[in-house]
């Protein structure tokens, strides 16, 4: 074992922040390091009474299923599931969130990618969709899928997070709900298709085109103004998801991707690009996502997806068995860029410490953070606090409050007060170790 | 998919640009787009923007408006706008809380769309079923009904975009520097 000699004695288990925060240095690719120590006389409940004797189960002992042609989860994990908020599809729009405590990483499989349908998943066949773009071009054009699948392709990861994402923590009092139930409509995928500069400029973009105008084929033909310069700079027709076609939920057969911007620009079902002069003032991005102000006004084209964090795990709903070594780990994303840096309290926010990042840390995706804590069984109250690296900072609940409001009545969990919150999120690890929602 | 079939592309492209030098004046790209004229864009082409610009010919009243609204809308939305699973469309408090229930009235900037919204979206169970002048017609009947225009006028395309709205000034645009 080299990890003794890597080891200055005592540093990699140095507290670095009030209530437990170890070094992150304890996690970086060191596990030996992590579990050495833990042996060397650090407090600790590791089981003292030896193991039970190692038998065979009866899975050992015959063949096992058939090979499936697309293979699902195992039935143990079935409640691995997204959350609806509209399963007997009513006449109103339909919410599907994403576990983030029930997942790890930071890729969002498709099935549990969030989706937000306004009437319902089309079903769409890929041969007769088309996507047309016209309006201030020189040359209207139509692509059938088949044409787009033949331009040159291009991979990104990006996460998608609907503007109204973590609405509830608008409420005037902490909601007790889980992470999915709070921040459940953001996801994170490779996404690979084709770059929209390419096609806008094959279609020729006139000198006065300022906005596009982008649509989808589901049944309200959702419309919302992109501004020109987003979709020349990273907009890209999305086709595949983490490899595989997108997901009905999520688009099929093609949809736009806008890095970093609020989910519902990202039209699914794409069938019409629109170049005009001025933005089309269309329901969504004139009603639904402007959120209204303290003094009585309200944002219009809030459009970005600022810099973010909140813990996963331990998150709400999960409790912790006994005092010990945990991670704190939890997902990071900013809609302008790579995060530079993410901070992670056990104390409320009195004492801050630096997270480790997971390698790759991507622009505009997933990042998770890593934290070690040892819990010795008294109150912890956990956040984590991002900053990216255009220098942007995720606000407090507080600052965020300051400027944007709080409901005046607590809210059902599964409405939105308003959009666009970035601010902290506060778990409390109580005594018994169940985690509470708190404000902090 | 399809290392070879990219590259190929690519070499097309490659080859087309060498064959024919800059004299196709196309963007580089494999230009597999078919050209469409306007006209067969038509029916997909339904948005209205906030200056007028797209509005069909067509007019509509608040009198042929009600008996539309009561027979494809108020289920949704309530006997005269008021109430329904899905929000009322008449009437709105004011904006004194940031969970305020955002109205035509309290709310929305711009009259067009109001059309543009009904004609693309509604009836929720049939959307893109109503005549241009059924929807001229609902649009005449929710803004009377709010009482932001009288209850004889006559709604079409020189009209329609006039309507003054509450709420006009009410926005903050909230990162400039994206547009």
């Amino acid at each position: 074992m080299t990890a003794r000699v890597r080891r200055p004695k005592g540093r990699s288990l140095e507290p670095v922040a009030g209530n437990g925060l170890i070094n992150r240095r304890a996690l970086l690719g060191r596990g030996a390091i992590f579990a050495g120590a833990l042996g060397m006389g650090v407090e600790s409940t590791m089981a003292s009474a030896a193991a039970e004797p190692l038998t065979d189960d009866p899975w050992s002992l015959e063949p096992g299923a058939i090979v499936p042609s697309y293979q699902l989860p195992s039935r143990f994990e079935k409640n691995v599931v997204r959350t609806l908020s509209n399963p007997k599809g009513e006449p109103r729009t339909s919410h599907a969130r994403t576990p983030h405590h029930l997942l790890a990483g930071t890729i969002t499989p498709n099935g549990l990618h969030f989706t937000i349908v306004h009437a319902g998943i089309p079903d769409i066949e890929p041969e007769q969709h088309r996507l047309v773009i016209h309006g201030l071009v020189k040359r209207p054009l139509v692509f059938t899928l088949e044409t787009i699948e033949r331009y040159p392709m291009t991979s990104r990861i990006s996460f998608l997070e609907c503007g109204g994402n973590s609405a509830p923590m608008f409420s005037n009092e902490p909601i007790q709900a889980s992470v999915q139930a709070l921040h459940g409509l953001v996801s994170c995928a490779e996404w690979t298709g084709v770059r929209l500069s390419i096609l806008l400029e094959e279609a020729g973009i006139e000198p006065t085109a300022k906005w596009l105008i982008a649509e989808g084929a589901d049944a309200p033909a959702l419309s919302r103004s992109v501004p020109l310069k987003k979709g020349l700079d990273d907009a890209m027709i999305a086709i595949y998801q983490n490899g595989e076609r997108l997901m009905p939920g999520n688009g099929y057969p093609m949809r736009l991707l806008l890095p970093g911007y609020e989910g519902n620009m990202n039209v699914k079902y794409l069938r019409r690009l629109k170049l005009t002069d001025q933005p089309a003032m269309s329901y969504y991005e004139t009603r639904t996502y402007s959120p209204i102000l303290p003094n009585e006004k309200a944002y219009r084209f809030y459009f970005l997806q600022e810099v973010k964090s909140f813990i996963t795990h331990p998150s709400f709903g999960q409790k912790l068995t006994e005092p010990s070594l945990y991670e704190i780990s939890g997902v990071a994303y900013s809609g302008t860029g790579r995060i530079s840096k993410v901070m992670v309290s056990a104390d409320g926010g009195k004492s801050w410490a630096q997270a480790a990042l997971q390698a790759p840390v991507l622009s505009k995706a997933f990042t998770r953070f890593r934290m070690p804590w040892r819990w010795d069984g008294g109150p912890a109250i956990l956040q984590s606090r991002a900053w990216d690296e255009a220098g942007n900072v995720q606000p407090t609940r507080a600052q965020i409050v300051a400027e944007r409001g709080e409901t005046k009545t607590v809210p059902n969990v599964l409405g939105f007060p308003s959009q666009h919150f970035n601010g902290v999120t506060s778990w409390s690890v109580e005594r018994n170790g169940e985690v509470k929602h708190v404000y902090a | 998919m399809s290392t070879p079939k990219i590259v190929a592309v690519a070499v097309a492209i490659s080859l087309l640009g060498s064959a024919f030098g800059q004299s196709t004046a196309r963007a580089e790209g494999p230009n597999l787009g078919k050209p469409i004229n306007h006209a067969d864009v038509a029916a997909w082409d339904i948005s209205i923007l906030p200056d007028g610009t797209g509005l069909p010919s067509g007019s509509g009243t608040a009198a042929d408006g009600a008996k539309i609204y009561a027979e494809k809308c108020s289920a949704c939305h309530g006997d005269n706008g008021k109430g329904g699973i899905n929000g009322s469309v008449v009437g709105g408090g004011p904006l004194d809380r940031i969970e305020a229930v955002k109205t035509i009235a309290n709310f929305w900037g711009y009259p067009t769309t109001l059309f543009d919204f009904i004609r693309r979206a509604m009836p929720w169970p049939e959307p893109r079923t109503l005549a241009n002048e059924e929807v001229y017609a609902l649009v005449a009947y929710i803004f009377a009904q709010n009482k932001l225009i009288g209850e004889n006028d006559v709604m079409n395309a020189q009209t329609l975009p006039k309507v003054k709205m509450p709420n006009r000034a009410g926005f903050i645009i909230r990162f400039p520097d994206q547009i």
